[in-house]
């Protein structure tokens, strides 16, 4: 039976269906949730520049705590949009300005990495180049016509499009001006940002993995003893 | 007077007293000898004899973690996604309880569909077995539309949709269509009131009825004994000296201890999906449904989860005739209605797959692979059915995925309609008297 259950799960795994969006190249996100230098990076540039637009009101600040920070130090360093550390990260934007200046009211994040993807995240976020025919001067390739402008451009610089045509990822994009980051360290920050959306996404993911460990070994235990069990009792079935 | 005449209990050592007490006023010893200790089951049950015990293990589960998720979760449209989320984030081993709760809905279909294929494979639902067939399938009913109530709760974008599409199957329905699927949402869209009464269907009226009809199936099942791979009638062979089967062993603990290993090993896989892949690569939560409803935006891909999926895909391939869809959704009905008949359709005499002829093992591996393949096509969005046959000769183009799905839907109803053709003409090997092995 094992064989058989096993065979039909790997096949499920093996063609997973792939995240909602449109479909273009993604790049692999380098995810290590339990970087925990890197998540606190990515909650300071999340603090600092999506949540001036975009909530994240299923998420605490006081959760931050997991990513081995002290109450002080979220208050002192993070807290900017309330001054109560358990309350949810809100935008200060309310829903009519967002509409009146991007169109649409800029989504909650709090689920992003998971609906979409750790991969697109990490595609999007450094896949924006300079467009003079949009609206905000921006566009790009991942999201074309997205209505969110490039927010983090002082780091990465302005990119152009290389080839018009279809759109395809990052791939098709130089840069035209350098920004304060090289482009490898642009890819640091953005990963680090994308470790920090996914830690978000589903903040008990690390301790579900190491409680899992033990379940599976308990239970590896328990099925031995199971089995000389059944062996013993079943001796005397001809 | 009972009290007086019933013998106590001598086999419970410190427990005796406690145990007569309860059995001189309840049928406590009966009960326990005539359905578990004294309840004579074959002693050849293979693997395939787990999914049973599984499946009762599976609803424990379900009602169980359901109980608890009941505890923190809001049956209104303006808060149910954030509650579930509240679960996840906030309420302490939550995150534990919803996983558990998801997987094990994905699960049930698992055992269940592993479980009616034994029944199948081994003729479990032939003479005297009907009834036990019967309320089987009923079982997979409810439990099909308990899986379809629960999964508007989480009042995800895919939760949303796919409730709306589901619907508004009922609609196609002519004359009554429109009224009757205003009556079931309670309302002209899926919304607040649709999420009340699922709600109430979903956590008290059909755990209830799955509950009755699994007594139903055990009952039925403890009157006229199991079934076996060599569908050889145990109990038509009685040891004189003791009056019990001879290839018969006690349930208890012959059976339970070895239901403990296959017990075991679903909990290993179990926990695998639970603690490692809750998600199953969008097939047990898809990840459209992290995105909170929304009726003003339809998503590009709508497609019920994995379990529903063979029958979706006999819908999607129905086309519409006289200017009426309700074809699709009546060969769909049709495919799980026409298990009730199956007793009656087959005309072998072997019941086994083991003694069955060439002709009906074809049918049959028709029928499972027709049936897989059709759980693939319904997954798969509808543009993909496009793709599928561009390199195909003659018939290549955008339908050809549709023809796939047409004819294999021939095949699946093929393998019930002609059933009592073949099985009358194959060519089956001799059934031994006792069971073999």
């Amino acid at each position: 039976m094992m064989r058989l259950v096993a065979a039909v799960f790997g096949a499920l795994v093996a063609s997973a269906a792939v995240a909602a969006g449109p479909s273009v190249p993604l790049d692999r996100a380098p995810l290590n949730l339990n970087d925990k230098l890197s998540l606190q990076r990515g909650a300071q540039i999340f603090v600092n520049h999506c949540l001036n637009c975009h909530s994240a009101t299923l998420m605490r600040y006081s959760r931050l705590t997991d990513l081995g920070l002290r109450e002080a130090q979220i208050r002192e360093n993070l807290l900017f949009t309330t001054d109560k550390v358990g309350d949810p990260m809100r935008s200060a934007l309310t829903a009519k300005d967002g509409k009146a200046w991007f169109g649409v009211l800029p989504p909650d994040l709090s689920l992003t990495a998971r609906s979409r993807g750790p991969d697109w995240l990490y595609t999007y976020m450094r896949s924006f180049y300079r467009d003079p025919a949009s609206k905000t001067g921006w566009n790009n390739t991942a999201f074309p016509n997205v209505s969110m402008p490039h927010v983090l451009w002082e780091y990465q610089g302005d990119a152009v499009l290389k080839a018009a045509g279809k759109p395809g990822g990052a791939g098709q994009l130089v840069i035209d001006r350098p920004g304060r980051l090289s482009p490898a360290e642009y890819d640091r920050y953005v990963a680090d940002l994308v470790n920090y959306l996914a830690f978000m996404g589903e903040p008990a993911r690390t301790k579900r993995v190491q409680i899992g460990i033990l379940v599976i070994f308990f239970l590896a235990v328990f099925f031995v003893i199971v089995l000389f069990l059944k062996k013993e009792f079943w001796k005397d079935v001809r | 007077m009972a009290v007086l005449n019933k013998p106590p209990v001598t086999t419970a050592g410190p427990l005796n007293g406690i145990l007569t007490w309860v059995d001189q006023r309840f049928p406590l010893m009966a009960l326990y000898k005539s359905q578990v200790a004294e309840y004579y089951a074959p002693k050849n049950l293979n693997f395939w004899y787990f999914f049973g015990a599984l499946s009762l293990v599976v609803l424990v589960i379900q009602i169980v973690s359901g109980i608890f998720l009941t505890m923190n979760y809001k049956p209104s449209a303006s808060e149910a996604f954030a509650s579930v989320e509240y679960i996840m984030r906030d309420v302490p081993g939550g995150w534990l309880i919803r996983y558990i709760h998801s997987t094990g809905a994905s699960a049930f279909f698992v055992v269940v569909y592993l479980h009616m294929c034994r029944g199948i494979m081994y003729g479990s639902y032939r003479k005297p077995r009907e009834l036990t067939w019967i309320f089987g399938v009923l079982i997979y009913l409810c439990l099909m539309a308990e899986a379809f109530f629960g999964y508007l709760l989480p009042w995800g974008q895919m939760s949303y949709w796919g409730a709306q599409v589901i619907i508004n199957l009922f609609a196609t329905i002519p004359i009554i269509g429109e009224d009757l699927s205003v009556w079931i949402r309670g309302d002209y869209n899926v919304s607040d009131a649709t999420l009340n009464r699922f709600f109430a269907l979903h956590v008290i009226a059909l755990p209830l009825a799955l509950l009755g009809l699994v007594v139903a199936h055990l009952m039925a099942l403890h009157e006229t004994g199991s079934n076996n791979p060599d569908g050889v009638e145990i109990h038509a062979d009685l040891d004189p000296k003791t009056g019990t089967p001879r290839d018969g062993i006690p349930f208890h603990p012959y059976y339970t201890v070895k239901d403990l290993v296959g017990l075991a090993v679903f909990l290993i896989l179990f926990s695998a999906v639970v603690f490692f892949a809750p998600e199953m690569g969008g097939y047990f939560l898809e990840y459209n449904n992290f995105v909170p409803a929304d009726p003003l935006t339809t998503p590009a891909h709508i497609a019920p989860v994995w379990y529903f999926t063979p029958f979706y895909a006999m819908l999607r391939a129905i086309p519409s005739f006289f200017n009426m869809q309700v074809w699709g959704v009546i060969v769909m009905g049709a495919a799980v209605v026409i298990l009730f008949a199956l007793p009656w359709l087959d005309r072998g005499r072997a019941k086994s797959i083991r003694y069955r002829g060439p002709i009906y093992k074809s049918f049959f591996a028709a029928f499972i692979v027709s049936f897989l393949i059709l759980g693939y096509l319904g997954v798969e969005p509808t543009n993909v059915w496009g793709e599928f046959g561009k390199a195909v000769p003659i018939v290549g183009g955008d339908y050809v995925a549709t023809w796939v799905a047409r004819v294999l839907t021939a095949v699946y109803f093929a393998f019930f309609f002609l059933m009592p053709w073949y099985t009358s003409i194959d060519k089956e090997k001799p059934v031994p008297s006792r069971v073999t092995s």
